[in-house]
């Protein structure tokens, strides 16, 4: 178990070094979601009675079309050159694999957010220190960290595998966008946490349903 | 095919006629009209059937896609398709006659009630899993990428319900009828349900069948091109 | 780990009536092979007759359509991690991250295995390949040959007992290629068993100790090199991927 989790972090960390060098997958990803964010505003507007309605929607657009492009990513960089033959010859479990690199995943995609959520908030005129939204955040990421992971390498595998993979992670990630806009509304509003909590619940059973049953099946998306 | 199947089948066909033409009649001629809704109440018993139908569908896609990674047999990798196949076009039905049924009656084409926001998901979902099989790059591929999509999809149905429902819950709860549903409705309801069900099983069978000839003619073709 | 040496009798690669199907189409059409400890086997063959297929069904990468294989006399099935620990394969492709130095692969991939004493290990791998200068360079700055070479130190990184290499010189110039063969004889003291294809007859037959080809998915001619001269070998060749088209 210990070892398991030693190899975890040594892709993840792979993944890290990576990613120091050449910034792709963060750079590309925050100019995406800050470019969703302005464009949402200016076809919503932004004065103070539609900043209440529409901004909590439009935080979450950016982050998850910006997220669906860096989760794009992930398995791309392991199908070029063959790479993934050289982790598939590796003695780890096959799950091993998938954690190492939802873990990646999950951290490129906090990174984008910790940049891109304050710009936001500072765009909207909204108090920028927000921790409460900070836990929203980690468990809507973990929950698209959970089924992107997966979905991405299923589509590094087909044709159109650009397109594929936005086609099948949108529709099932529905409860964690609607779960995260809902529960993103009362932080900025200021109300209690009362409000929040049934979607904080939803969003925790998310993401425990789908870190189990994407742990089960990966294997079976990888095997050749 | 075997005798046991051509009389199964031959059963099979011929009850699903005599309840078509026994829901047909039912929904035409021998239910009232319901005094509310007035006629337009009658594509009820088109579209409860039909809803059930394409849900159930993905269930058999469910356990057609555990059974296939867990055994590797072909035949339920061919169940769990065509059954998905079925469930897609059972929820475009849905999908249509449920804003035909709303204008009328609420005077909107769509709302985001718990069951029609589910069916929109669900069938978003099944498009995607028949899209990753026709471009997946080999067909044993598409079978094992499909059986992932048919399990991670399906148990994401509880969740998308939950959520859509208490995402509309400071909205007027939709009322079907004001007095519940009389015998002789609940009696043309039940029939049509029986009725779809039976075409589900038919349709399924067919085209299942259909796949696992296909997958026959690709072995002979490999065999002849020795 | 796993030093245990099984008995020596049991053969280190042993595949029986392997088949493999990609869609209507036969790679593999039942495939039999036996490699002795130690020993070398080259593979020749035409594009398309199943080489690499084959080569990546030995590693784990691919599952066959039928038959099976044990390699040190482990069903490839039953124990998939160890198996994995006591093989290597080097492809066409290298497996190295281009924006991570060659010495961050070595330890990336020493690590997934958990080599013990990896930096000690890394100097003596670089030093068989030759690349000590380039150890701390990008691997995508790297040249195809150089490239290759790192991929070499990276298959032999945890001291694997079967070598699986799949056209290790295709797409190299001569002189890179003939760095091939020497790198081998650096890293291969006679104690690994090596499966090697290649399109290079002469190389080919001076390397190995038995010698198979293989056309379309089938092992059509296989002898040991005592019962070969290199003169004949190029008919040979010709005569049996030529059959049968």
């Amino acid at each position: 178990m210990n070892k398991a989790f030693t190899k975890i972090f040594v892709i993840f960390w792979k993944d890290m070094l990576m990613e120091f060098r050449t910034r792709e997958i963060i750079i590309s990803v925050l100019v995406f979601a800050l470019l969703v964010l302005v464009i949402f505003s200016f076809a919503f507007g932004t004065g103070i009675d539609v900043t209440e309605m529409t901004a909590p929607g439009i935080l979450w657009v950016a982050l998850t079309f910006g997220g669906v492009i860096g989760l794009s990513r992930t398995f791309a960089v392991e199908k070029e050159n063959s790479r993934l033959e050289g982790l598939m010859l590796c003695p780890v479990d096959r799950a091993v694999i998938y954690w190492g690199k939802l873990a990646g995943s999950f951290t490129f995609m906090l990174a984008v957010a910790v940049v891109v959520t304050p710009i936001f908030l500072a765009l909207f005129n909204l108090p920028i220190f927000l921790p409460r939204l900070a836990l929203v955040i980690v468990l809507a990421l973990t929950g698209f960290a959970a089924v992107g992971t997966l979905f991405s390498a299923l589509a590094v595998n087909t044709r159109a595998r650009d397109i594929m993979l936005p086609i099948l992670f949108l529709p099932v990630v529905v409860p964690v966008i609607v779960s995260a806009v809902k529960a993103t509304a009362p932080v900025l509003a200021g109300a209690p946490w009362g409000d929040m909590l049934t979607w904080l619940q939803i969003m925790i059973a998310f993401d425990i349903i789908y870190l189990v049953a994407a742990t089960l099946v990966f294997e079976f998306v990888v095997e050749e | 095919m075997n005798g046991n199947h051509a009389l199964r089948n031959g059963i099979l066909w011929g009850l699903g006629f005599a309840l078509m033409i026994a829901a047909l009649y039912m929904v035409f001629v021998y239910v009232p009209t319901e005094k509310h809704t007035g006629i337009i109440q009658r594509i009820f018993y088109f579209h409860v059937p039909v809803a059930w139908v394409s849900f159930l569908a993905f269930f058999v896609t469910f356990i057609g896609s555990i059974l296939y990674l867990w055994k590797r047999q072909e035949k339920w990798d061919a169940v769990a398709c065509a059954s998905a196949e079925v469930g897609v076009v059972f929820t475009t039905l849905v999908l249509i006659t449920g804003p035909i049924w709303a204008k009328p009656v609420w005077g909107i084409w769509w709302t985001w009630d718990a069951r029609l926001t589910t069916s929109l998901v669900l069938w978003l979902i099944y498009v995607a899993y028949l899209l990753v099989r026709s471009l997946a790059t080999e067909p044993e591929k598409g079978a094992r990428y499909g059986a992932v999509i048919g399990i991670v999809g399906f148990i994401d149905v509880p969740v998308v319900f939950l959520t859509v429902n208490l995402w509309r819950t400071q909205h007027p709860t939709t009322i079907i009828f004001e007095g519940g549903l009389t015998t002789p409705m609940l009696m043309t309801l039940m029939v049509c349900i029986a009725a779809f069900t039976v075409l589900y099983v038919l349709l399924v069978i067919r085209s299942a069948g259909l796949k696992t000839m296909e997958a026959e003619i690709r072995r002979l073709r490999i065999m002849k091109a020795e | 780990m796993n030093k245990d040496i099984p008995n020596s009798s049991i053969r280190a690669v042993e595949a029986r009536g392997l088949e493999k199907t990609f869609g209507e189409q036969r790679a593999l059409r039942g495939v039999d092979l036996t490699v002795s400890r130690g020993e070398c086997l080259v593979i020749f063959g035409p594009n398309g007759a199943g080489k690499t297929t084959l080569l990546k069904i030995l590693s784990t990468l691919v599952k066959p359509s039928a038959g099976s294989v044990r390699l040190d006399g482990i069903d490839i099935r039953d124990k998939p991690a160890q198996i994995r620990r006591r093989i290597s394969l080097v492809g066409n492709q290298t497996f190295l991250y281009d924006n991570l130095t060659v010495y961050e692969n070595l330890k990336f991939y020493g690590k997934m295995y958990d080599v013990a004493d990896l930096e000690n290990r890394i100097r003596e791998v670089i030093s068989w390949v030759g690349l000590e200068s380039r150890l701390h360079d990008r691997a995508g700055t790297l040249s195809r040959g150089m490239q290759q070479r790192a991929s070499f130190a990276r298959a032999v990184i945890h001291d694997p007992s079967i070598l699986f290499l799949d056209e290790p010189d295709v797409g190299l110039d001569p002189h890179a290629s003939a760095m091939v063969s020497d790198i081998l004889g650096n890293i291969n003291s006679g104690s690994r068993t090596v499966v090697m294809t290649t399109h290079n007859l002469e190389r080919g037959v001076e390397l190995g100790d038995s010698i198979a080809i293989l056309d379309r998915g089938k092992v059509v001619y296989q002898a040991s090199r005592e019962e070969l001269s290199k003169a004949d070998f190029r008919q040979i060749y010709d005569r049996y991927t030529e059959t049968g088209r």
